[in-house]
């Protein structure tokens, strides 16, 4: 196997001290495919995603990422590693007063000087991209609205937008279709699906519906208690993993 | 019902009658009459006061919203370690803390008569003011917005420029043109502690008893107020405040 494009040592939270939300996770993410983890609200799902780029500060454990240990970074060092993460909000998190546009330019806002950012001067090849990248995401035309004139699926394909405009060398996606209808939560898995093959990048991905990450999961993880319960591709996932990652059965059936 | 009965025994004290109304009602019938017409004799020097008003209230508009602005930002405890935060906000409380007069008189006895020691007073009024409801203002944004463009690795002065400006933006304006609204009105009144503006004029014609001339400057008062709030809402219409 090559080498993977993350690995996570023995990560633990505590947001109160002896409370561990992410007990001990061990895990090694491979640099292609769409990696799913699924499990009860309070699991530690989404502490997990937001440790990876220090959104939630870890307790205790190692974060590598490009040969560096994440969690021993200092703020430069941290955004310069932030650059290279792209991440997508379960609500999406588009700053809304902004248009569409600067909102994906807002993905480059680790590479651009404070004067050049102020004033709005992103290079060429930027706004190419981002153009390029609306054109993907299929919102080609809405790319002088106001953020806050989308509805949520357009969101969110703003958001995806916006991680994919920092070039990025892993995708996190925290709950990105928890606050969608159905249908559309289906059209922003593959959306995310699609980019991570296009673009080469590793996705993990939080969720709440098996179905869904059965469907587009390339590789599932279920997290119970802080711990991973589960760990193997999707076809692996039977009734009685179910009832391992989420307690009790009569919801099954 | 306490209320109500401490409104009688304060009026009470304070020597309100029917009597002293009705006297007090013919003392101002007396002194708006000798107000009409109003007299322009002496126009130059209301025109003179009224400049130096309005430079003062420009010119402690923009320095103080210039000072305001990052003092409010280090002030907001949702963006700032609590040491810088604390620190702003004591600077701000001290610039509230007295009464734009009270600065002006200051000022005065400090750096000695004149429209520089109004534009102080009203300097450190504006920033009090705005440094106040700017930190507020940031304090109530969306950290939503702020935690996404902080997790594309953008430095502090691009994370306020995209995620945390477009969020204030429009308040902000609002309180700009609502400081700069009250600093003309402070404006013709620093002049009354000699510090410079239309008040002096004002106030040499109360002392000399030319009614006529009073009525005049504040008819004049009234007319640039009201044109700078014609200006005011101009300004926030074009900004969607």
């Amino acid at each position: 196997m090559s080498e993977p494009a993350l690995r996570i040592e023995g990560l633990v939270k505590e947001y109160r001290p002896g409370v561990r939300v992410l007990d001990g996770i061990t895990l090694d993410i491979a640099p292609r495919g769409v990696t799913a983890i699924i499990g009860a609200s309070g699991s530690g799902k989404s502490t997990l995603i937001r440790c990876i780029n220090r959104l939630v500060e870890p307790t205790a454990g190692a974060i590598w990422f490009d040969g560096q240990d994440v969690t021993q970074m200092r703020r430069g060092a941290l955004r310069a590693t932030r650059r290279r993460i792209g991440m997508v909000f379960q609500e999406y998190n588009l700053v809304e007063r902004l248009t569409v546009m600067e909102n994906l330019l807002s993905g480059r806002l680790g590479y651009v000087s404070a004067p050049k950012a102020w004033l709005r001067r992103f290079p060429r090849a930027d706004i190419d991209r981002a153009f390029a990248l609306l054109d993907e995401v299929g919102l080609a035309d809405l790319a002088h609205q106001r953020a806050d004139a989308l509805s949520g699926g357009q969101r969110q394909r703003v958001g995806i937008a916006r991680a994919l405009m920092q070039q990025p060398r892993l995708l996190l996606a925290d709950e990105p279709t928890s606050s969608l209808d159905p249908k559309t939560a289906v059209e922003i898995m593959d959306l995310l699906h699609q980019a991570a093959g296009h673009h080469h990048i590793p996705v993990l991905v939080n969720m709440h519906d098996v179905e869904l990450a059965r469907r587009f999961a390339d590789r599932i993880i279920g997290l119970a208690g802080g711990q991973i319960m589960f760990d193997d591709p999707p076809a692996g996932l039977a009734d009685v993993e179910l009832k391992r990652i989420y307690g009790g059965e009569s919801w099954l059936h | 019902m306490l209320l109500a009965a401490y409104v009688v025994y304060a009026a009470s004290t304070l020597g309100f009658s029917w009597s002293r109304m009705a006297e007090g009602m013919g003392h101002g019938q007396a002194f708006i009459g000798r107000m009409f017409p109003p007299s322009y004799e002496n126009s130059e020097a209301i025109l003179r006061g009224l400049k130096e008003s309005l430079e003062i209230a420009v010119l402690a508009s923009f320095a103080g919203i210039l000072i305001a602005l990052p003092l409010g930002l280090l002030a907001a405890r949702n963006l700032m370690p609590a040491a810088v935060s604390w620190t702003a906000r004591a600077v701000i409380a001290l610039a509230r803390a007295f009464h734009p007069v009270i600065l002006a008189i200051v000022f005065v006895k400090a750096i000695g008569f004149g429209a520089v020691a109004g534009v102080m007073a009203l300097v450190v009024a504006s920033i009090g003011f705005i440094g106040k409801l700017f930190a507020e203002a940031i304090e109530e944004i969306s950290m939503k917005q702020v935690e996404a463009v902080r997790a594309t690795g953008a430095s502090f002065m691009n994370v306020i420029a995209f995620a945390v400006l477009p969020q204030v933006l429009p308040r902000f304006i609002g309180f700009a043109t609502y400081q700069f609204d009250s600093n003309v009105r402070n404006s013709t009144m620093v002049g009354i502690m000699g510090a410079g503006g239309i008040g002096a004029p004002l106030f040499v014609a109360f002392q000399r008893f030319e009614y006529d001339a009073v009525c005049a400057i504040v008819l004049v008062i009234i007319g640039v107020v009201f044109a700078c709030e014609l200006v005011a809402g101009r300004v926030k219409k074009v900004f969607g405040a």
